[in-house]
């Protein structure tokens, strides 16, 4: 198994070489949003709190960094650290609002879903960060300011982010802060029964997590050069996030990687079929179907059905 | 200083008083049951005493410490597990993984944690099931996985709650006897059972619960024919078969 | 303080009160009945909207008389969902049910996107245009007529749910599920049912509103967070609570929109979800979640 995930990060390294413009967009998102997905992974996934609102933390993220870099200067490189630190702040109050107040299931998605709309609103309204109108950043190519003239270099970047976070993955699944957050996610009380914290190490969870996506955002700021608030705070760019890690598989280290894999290709075919006939942003049906599908079918995800059934092939 | 000891606690939901006055002693070493009929408060009384539910009045000490305003699972590092009456197995993961979360309690390292899980795993019988699914475990298998879980968080005292509700006849005997080994190996037990064979022959001590209040302690023999005992189970009119 | 500008918030309020009271009602049924929480709830509604802006302009149906079409037509999808969907899901995780129902929401607010475009419509009715003056302050015969129908509406389900037998087992599936299945109820029909008139309440409520509002696919989210609202103040599965919060909640909008500017509106209403996530979950009159 470890030697099939050497080749194909091999594989994925080697790519860039024959990829044309567009596909190695594709990729390079598909990386990203794999990346968002894992982050998600640790509080969604493995944790088990829906979070329907983790298109906040991607959004302060990225506003910080864009603002940082374009009013003080400060290199993105380290501006990013800065958002993701305050995505975490973030994330504390949400985290601590929700689990201190015992908000869990229904309650707790809605509570995720206002402060996102919350963020969202305020954004549209500041006048300081653009607001309806977006922050733009402009382009200089610099790579101390995270820009990058050849997109190979996003793809790289990208795919770092994507090992990066799921290396991290990997090891929560390993340590007691995994074995203990899966704990949660089966039966809080039986956890608690049995010495485990469940405020703290569900805090723990979206705190990392906020912080990663808060991360994302600096790559985010500085892929697309513009910050909107209805698509960098909107419950579409939430959707985004959740849907990889649980088509593929949450709560498991491969599930978002698999996901991504599977989703971004499908929305883009999507995207392009509805760009068409001039309906922007109704990919999202297909997104629904699929969610609806994922749920009804394959409620573990891909990842773990792909599993089992190669275990039963293998016999 | 007594192992555990409650203080004249108190507990009421609404208008209904679910506990009262109860106050009880438990030394170091013994297996005391909690019997009484439905509605009595024991499930009550665990909750409290475990820090899932907060008493309206009264004391609870654990080796003289109180255990009041304390989270559940601050009481189970101190050495103080509960099981549940209606078990909650995680259901996704293995009998191993299951047991491993309670180990992590004294070992957070997850290689010695899973070690340990696996020598209680062997210890309560269940060694053969290791890597099945906790969800699809038997009732019987179920409860032993509770147990076991509680064990691996190396309690100096075990709360059991109705751990043998539904168990046939063998499957009971099996359970006793393992209570007893766990017993015998230093850990104290406070159990709620319905089961009287069960629970007087294992029990040093019993204490009865009627109306959230204790109407007896003693020994088993002497509890079984009082007849506070005999009403609150059967009603006034068998009062005189205690006479008997 | 103007008492005139208050008068006028407080009777606009009441009477769009009705249409929400109708929309929360639906809701609540469907969770306390069932314990699943419609998260296309909003997208639902829109597509009641734009039923009865369909039935306006291709038929000529008022939506005042069109709002029946429109609650037959959204009990069918929601019987449908329920049949299809959500019963295969009644005994999963939470969590799954919510999942499912957001993807039921995105394919709803989506299709209308595809179907109808993404340019806010609204419903021309003749009787919208009147108002009635009372003393210095007006009434809007089309707010009047949606307040009463939506009243004659939840009476109607009120009666529905404990003279006749359906309804009464219906609240006996609410109370307790196990319990009624015992005593020979077909529960997957009573479910059926309950989320189709759960669906007909929003579909009505969405007509009713047509000629009032401006509507767009996109609004579906805000109307689901209105109706969570209302239903979480009222308390979850309790239809007093989602009648009275349905006004309550319409006439602090209505003041709302009086003394605020529409984008602080919507975050008022946000942060209020907030406060009542973080204090209220039980709500006035609510049962709490199985």
């Amino acid at each position: 198994m470890k030697l099939a995930g050497f080749g194909a990060v091999a594989v994925l390294l080697a790519l860039p070489a024959v990829l044309n413009k567009y596909a190695l967009t594709v990729f390079i998102f598909m990386f990203f949003y794999a990346f968002l997905g894992q982050a998600w992974n640790i509080v969604g996934g493995y944790a088990g709190q829906l979070s329907a609102g983790h298109a906040a933390f991607v959004g302060v993220g990225a506003y910080a960094a864009a603002l940082l870099s374009a009013q003080a200067g400060l290199t993105p490189w380290i501006g990013m650290f800065i958002g993701g630190g305050l995505a975490a702040v973030l994330g504390t109050v949400v985290g601590f609002l929700g689990f201190r107040f015992g908000l869990r299931g229904f309650y707790f998605v809605l509570l995720t879903v206002a402060f996102a709309e919350i963020c969202r609103i305020v954004a549209l309204n500041t006048d300081a960060v653009g607001g309806a109108l977006g922050f733009y950043i402009t382009y200089t190519g610099n790579p101390w300011q995270f820009q990058f003239g050849d997109n190979r270099v996003y793809y790289y970047v990208a795919l770092a982010l994507m090992l990066g976070a799921t290396g991290i993955v990997a090891w929560i699944e390993r340590s007691r802060f995994g074995a203990y957050l899966t704990a949660i996610r089966e039966d809080e009380n039986a956890s608690e029964a049995l010495g485990v914290n469940t405020f703290k190490y569900k805090m723990l969870a979206m705190v990392v997590s906020s912080f990663l996506t808060g991360v994302g955002g600096t790559f985010y700021a500085f892929s697309l050069f513009s910050l909107q608030p209805n698509a960098v705070f909107g419950i579409p760019l939430s959707v985004e996030i959740i849907i990889r890690p649980i088509v593929g598989g949450a709560g498991t280290v491969l599930g978002p990687i698999l996901g991504s894999f599977i989703l971004s290709p499908l929305a883009e075919i999507s995207r392009n079929y509805f760009a068409q006939h001039g309906w922007a942003g109704a990919h999202l049906i297909a997104y629904g179907v699929l969610l609806v599908s994922v749920v009804l079918f394959l409620p573990q995800g891909a990842y773990p059905a792909a599993r089992s059934l190669l275990a039963r092939w293998r016999r | 200083m007594s192992l555990l000891e409650l203080v004249r606690v108190s507990k009421h939901f609404g208008g209904l008083q679910a506990v009262n006055g109860l106050s009880l002693q438990m030394e170091a070493g013994e297996i005391l049951g909690l019997i009484g009929p439905n509605g009595a408060g024991k499930t009550t009384a665990f909750n409290l005493i475990s820090g899932f539910l907060k008493p309206d009045a009264g004391e609870i000490r654990f080796r003289g410490r109180s255990l009041i305003g304390l989270k559940p699972h601050a009481i189970c590092l101190l050495g103080l597990t509960r099981t549940f009456q209606l078990v909650r197995p995680f259901p996704h993961l293995s009998v191993a993984a299951n047991v491993r979360v309670g180990a992590l309690a004294r070992h957070p390292r997850s290689r010695e944690a899973l070690a340990r899980a696996l020598a209680v795993v062997e210890q309560v019988g269940l060694a053969a099931k290791a890597e099945t699914p906790a969800g699809s475990l038997t009732l019987a298998e179920r409860k032993r996985l509770e147990l076991a879980r509680a064990l691996a968080t190396e309690p100096t005292l075990l709360l059991l709650d109705e751990v043998m509700a539904g168990l046939t006849a063998t499957e009971t005997e099996a359970m006793v006897g393992l209570i007893r080994r766990i017993n015998e190996s230093g850990v104290s037990v406070l159990l709620i059972e319905h089961n009287m064979r069960a629970v007087m022959s294992l029990s040093h001590r019993i204490a009865v619960l009627s109306f959230g209040e204790k109407i007896a302690e003693g020994a088993p023999a002497a509890v079984a024919g009082h007849p506070r005992v005999i009403e609150a189970y059967l009603g006034e009119d068998y009062e005189h078969a205690a006479q008997a | 303080m103007d008492l005139t500008l208050i008068g006028q918030g407080l009777l606009n309020g009441l009477l769009f009160g009705g249409v929400y009271s109708l929309m929360a009602v639906g809701l609540t049924l469907i969770f306390g009945v069932m314990r699943v929480v419609n998260f296309a709830h909003g997208d639902m509604m829109i597509w009641g909207m734009y039923l009865a802006w369909v039935l306006a302009t291709r038929l000529g149906l008022d939506p005042y008389v069109g709002f029946v079409a429109c609650a037959a037509v959204l009990f069918l999808l929601g019987v449908g969902l329920q049949r299809w969907l959500v019963d295969r899901i009644v005994d999963a995780p939470h969590e799954m049910q919510i999942l499912l129902m957001l993807g039921v929401a995105l394919v709803l607010e989506n299709g209308a996107l595809v179907v109808f475009g993404p340019d806010p419509q609204r419903v021309r009715s003749s009787l919208t245009q009147a108002t009635v003056w009372l003393g210095p302050i007006f009434v809007d015969v089309g707010r009047l007529l949606s307040f009463v129908v939506a009243l004659a509406l939840t009476l109607a389900l009120y009666l529905f749910l404990t003279r006749t037998d359906l309804g009464r087992m219906m609240r006996a599936a609410s109370d307790n599920s196990y319990g009624a299945l015992v005593i020979g109820t077909d529960v997957r029909r009573v479910y059926a049912v309950a989320f189709g008139i759960g669906a007909a309440c929003v579909g009505a409520a969405g007509a009713l509103v047509s000629p009032i509002l401006p509507f767009q696919p996109s609004g579906g989210l805000s109307l689901s967070v209105a109706s969570f609202n209302i239903v979480i103040i009222g308390g979850m599965g309790s239809l007093l609570g989602a009648f009275v919060g349905g006004l309550l909640v319409s006439v602090a909008e209505s003041f709302g929109a009086v003394f605020l500017s529409p984008s602080m509106k919507e975050l008022v209403s946000f942060s209020l979800l907030i406060a009542i996530l973080l204090f209220r979950p039980a709500g006035l009159f609510g049962k709490s979640s199985a």
